[in-house]
């Protein structure tokens, strides 16, 4: 009996010890995928430094990211947008205020084929192509030839920011090619006079020609001014102001070195 | 000792023993197989049925628009199912008159020393890994087909069909060949007895006798095209359209679950829907395995009196 006591004793010190380290310095980072990137990259060089901090990530979109603050189930939510109105007032009515902190940019570039000729678009006529109502190239003033279309899979981060900023919601034709990536998107249209898609703007090459949206070209300058239409801020939202290894984290983001891993990421970093 | 076949120190009960032993290890070992897959598939089942909660079997077999992610989203995979199966007749077309024909040539006319060199090339084309197909197919075979046909884009039906035909033929040239190989000789001595030709002693009595064996292979390989992913996700284009022309991209149910899932919020509705096309896929070839199965039974060339 005494021994069983003994032992039990011990399980629980031992667990007790364990479950405190495991609370000692552990982050739990959720939201969106075009966030992943640069916080799992963050995540490894700050845990790096700091080994005795344990950072968890996942995935499971913006939305999700958000909800698991508003839930408490995560220290901070990525999002590649901004908060809802919605989602705010559900925050407010469960005490919680959540804090927005850009930590990134991200452009999406419409390109074509090498020889097309077509040099600028406006955001009215790349709606158009990928409603399917523009179909032919000497409509936009190029080289008669069909357009071929070509977008991300429905579930790509990169088609969410197309959906929302270019197509307004409305829906890309059945017809328009999908690729898997954004590398897949480089391919497909280097191999196809008529093509036109969009990448990032880390993914343009020299085998393709970005197209300007309303005159303006897309660069990481133009998108750090704003004057870039297709573009958007990277968001990570803490439960209140952040505090302890929270706080440590996002300054560590912030900082040169954390803004240089964005950059590795693929995402336009802040400065 | 004398005659007794038991070695020594073995009493007949110990192997007995040794025997049931046997017997129970390898009973337990292909029930472990059989329930692993049975699970697996009640998974699938599990997974995919949800999706009816949200659109009815109709909607979701003969729905015209995947709009997965949309709100309010659109389930319906009649483009996918159409473009997995004119993937998959296209390229029959083209694999299984040239498998058939590699394997009478093989069984019949080559001289054995070229089937010798040619059967073994012929089966290592069934182990190219199905991603350097794909591969192939999106930046050699795309281009060149593109600019061959003056169409607007290569990645499409014709191509995924072509490379598809390249990963069928050796299965369907493989099992014919050995149907073909297998009928009895006597068969074919008559035939030369009764004066017919080569040419006729193929096409009227060996043909014939090997046609059960010839239908499962080509089955077996068209269910292999209907499975296949990797090809059909980097050649096919993508596109759920119902395709209209052999030269419109296609966006084959496989291709949907592989570029999807990854994605999918897990337990939503494009889950659930992806789990179902998953079992659309599966009565597929659960249909064309059961076919080659009725026809290698039905047809089966018993002695040589049946024909």
């Amino acid at each position: 009996m005494k021994r069983m006591i003994k032992g039990l004793l011990l399980v629980s010190v031992s667990l007790v010890m364990a479950s405190s380290q495991l609370f000692a310095g552990e982050l739990v980072i959720k939201g969106s995928t075009t966030v992943l990137p640069i916080a799992q990259k963050a995540a490894e060089a700050y845990m790096a430094e700091h080994p005795d901090v344990k950072i968890s990530l996942s995935g499971g979109g913006s939305g999700n990211g958000i909800k698991a603050i508003i839930d408490g189930t995560a220290d901070i939510g990525n999002a590649s947008r901004f908060i809802k109105q919605k989602e705010v007032d559900l925050a407010v009515k469960k005490g919680v205020y959540p804090v927005p902190f850009r930590v990134a940019l991200d452009a999406i570039v419409p390109v074509v084929n090498g020889k097309n000729t077509v040099a600028n678009l406006t955001m009215a006529q790349l709606k158009e192509i990928y409603l399917g109502k523009i179909k032919d190239w000497k409509e936009l003033g190029g080289t008669p030839g069909t357009i071929v279309v070509i977008s991300r899979d429905s579930s790509s981060g990169t088609f969410g920011v197309w959906k929302d900023l270019v197509m307004k919601k409305e829906r890309v034709i059945p017809r328009a090619l999908t690729v898997p990536s954004n590398g897949g998107v480089v391919q497909a249209v280097a191999n196809t006079p008529g093509a036109i898609g969009y990448v990032g703007l880390g993914y343009i090459t020299a085998e393709i020609k970005a197209v300007d949206v309303e005159g303006v070209a897309g660069s990481e300058e133009n998108t750090l001014n704003g004057s870039f239409p297709i573009s958007r801020g990277l968001f990570m939202f803490t439960k209140g102001w952040p505090k302890g290894d929270t706080m440590a984290f996002m300054s560590f983001i912030l900082s040169q070195k954390g803004q240089e891993l964005v950059k590795a990421a693929g995402s336009i970093p802040l400065f | 000792m004398g005659n007794n076949a038991t070695p020594q120190g073995e009493t007949p009960l110990k192997r007995q023993h040794i025997d049931s032993g046997v017997k129970f290890s390898f009973l337990f070992i292909a029930l472990f197989s059989i329930t692993v897959l049975s699970l697996i598939m009640v998974f699938l089942f599990k997974e995919g049925l949800p999706i009816l909660e949200h659109v009815s079997i109709k909607e979701f077999v003969l729905g015209k628009y995947w709009y997965p992610t949309d709100e309010p989203a659109d389930f319906g995979i009649l483009p996918l199912i159409l473009g997995s199966l004119s993937v998959t007749l296209l390229s029959g077309l083209m694999a299984i008159p040239l498998g058939i024909m590699t394997a009478i040539y093989l069984a019949e006319i080559a001289h054995p020393k070229v089937a010798e060199f040619v059967k073994p090339i012929v089966e290592l084309m069934a182990s190219m890994p199905s991603v350097v197909i794909g591969f192939f197919g999106m930046v050699v075979v795309a281009p060149f087909i593109q600019k061959l046909f003056n169409i607007p884009v290569g990645l499409n039906m014709f191509n995924a069909s072509l490379m598809l035909a390249f990963m069928a033929i050796p299965t369907i040239c493989t099992i014919s060949e050995d149907a073909i190989f297998s009928v009895p000789t006597a068969l074919k001595e008559a035939s030369f007895a009764l004066g017919a030709t080569h040419f006729e002693t193929i096409f009227k009595v060996i043909l014939p006798a090997s046609l059960s064996g010839i239908c499962t292979a080509v089955i077996l390989g068209l269910s292999r095209a209907v499975g296949e992913t990797m090809v059909v996700l980097m050649a096919a284009g993508g596109a759920a359209m119902i395709p209209g022309s052999i030269f419109d991209p296609v966006r084959p149910l496989p291709a949907s679950i592989a570029a999807e899932m990854a994605e999918a919020p897990f337990g939503g509705e494009h889950y659930h829907a992806l789990f179902a096309i998953g079992i659309v896929l599966f009565l597929f070839t659960f249909l064309f395995n059961l076919m080659a199965d009725f026809i290698s039974h039905r047809f089966r060339q018993v002695g040589e009196a049946s024909l």
